[in-house]
């Protein structure tokens, strides 16, 4: 029964109009890669969200832990320092 | 004698989308996985936009022509005439069969009515040119989709090739017709308005024969049946519409 079901996940990312870079939408199932890219255009652009699909097969992401957010990314949140505010603009730059 | 076969033409190809439409639509909720599920849904929504556009023409050429007592509406059309009355291709009135048969239908369609509106683009009858033109970009992507299944499972497992024979083979026959001129549109073509089959024929066969040769298919040859352009239909058809056209029947100009 196992093997009936076995068309392997993918993960969908999508390009808007308005959007430079691709964004992660939502996963499907697809026997390869050129269906993949099919069902996401029939799953995902139906109502004109986007003008450019990338799809990677789910197995090859890989993700931090949950278990090590404390350990990753709170050491960020006393070290203003790095963020670059303490620096005096001059008056003629803009858009910083 | 011109408005009669150019309504007739233009219902011809209303019905074809329709019925096809339909076929499809029976799939939705029972699609082998849910990605293909509403991807042969979104196909079905194509078809039926397009029949919208062609009975909403074919309408007002009634209206104008005025032979009927009452304005005539798409809704009409579609819902309110009998089996005889429908002037499509037999080929998309068969049932759905398994995955491969509907995938099947949907290839020998698709390449036939890509080739084909990729010519009416150029007919005289602006109205139908327009409808071309926008059909011809969803009947590419139908294209596409059907012949990648097509290939997916002719050369996929012996189960699936053997299928996908045995689908070809049922539904060769049908695909002859979809080249005999009605007497409709043996008036239409020298006025410029109808698509000379003749010459989509070879464009057609040549897809299909590199597509199915791909698939490791063979190429059946069967006796072309014909007669539904005319109105003389499988008993598909009439199945097909008691449940499309049911609750307009029962509950006549009911809207939700």
């Amino acid at each position: 029964m196992e093997k009936q079901h076995s068309w392997p996940l993918w993960e969908i990312f999508i390009r808007s109009k308005q959007g430079l870079d691709h964004k992660h939408v939502g996963s499907l199932h697809a026997a390869d890669a050129a269906m993949a890219i099919e069902n996401a255009r029939d799953v995902y652009t139906r109502r004109m969200e986007g003008v450019s699909i990338w799809v990677v097969e789910s197995k090859y992401i890989h993700a931090s832990n949950p278990d090590d957010a404390a350990a990753f990314y709170d050491p960020a949140n006393d070290k203003v320092y790095r963020h670059p505010t303490f620096y005096d603009l001059p008056d003629e730059l803009k858009h910083m | 004698m011109k408005a009669r076969h150019l309504i007739n033409y233009t219902l011809h190809l209303a019905d074809n989308a329709l019925v096809l439409g339909h076929r499809n639509s029976e799939w939705t909720g029972h699609g082998p996985i849910l990605e293909q599920d509403i991807a042969l849904s979104n196909i079905a929504l194509d078809l039926i936009g397009q029949a919208r556009y062609l009975y909403q023409y074919a309408a007002r050429l009634m209206n104008a022509a005025g032979d009927a007592k009452s304005p005539v509406t798409e809704d009409q059309l579609a819902y309110l005439r009998d089996s005889w009355d429908f002037r499509n291709c037999l080929l998309v009135e068969q049932a759905n069969g398994d995955w491969g048969t509907t995938i099947v239908r949907q290839f020998l369609f698709s390449a036939w009515q890509y080739y084909f509106y990729r010519e009416l683009r150029g007919s005289r009858d602006g109205e139908l040119s327009a409808i071309a033109e926008k059909s011809l970009k969803e009947v590419t992507y139908h294209l596409r989709w059907s012949g990648e299944w097509v290939i997916r499972l002719g050369d996929g497992t012996e189960e699936s090739h053997a299928r996908m024979e045995k689908a070809l083979d049922q539904l060769w026959m049908y695909t002859g017709e979809l080249f005999l001129p009605a007497d409709y549109e043996q008036w239409l073509v020298p006025a410029g308005i109808a698509v000379d089959l003749a010459q989509v024929q070879p464009l057609w066969a040549a897809r299909v024969q590199e597509v199915l040769k791909e698939a490791t298919l063979t190429v059946p040859t069967a006796m072309a049946q014909k007669g539904g352009k005319q109105g003389r239909h499988t008993e598909q058809l009439g199945y097909l519409l008691a449940e499309m056209q049911f609750l307009q029947r029962a509950y006549p100009g009911c809207e939700w």
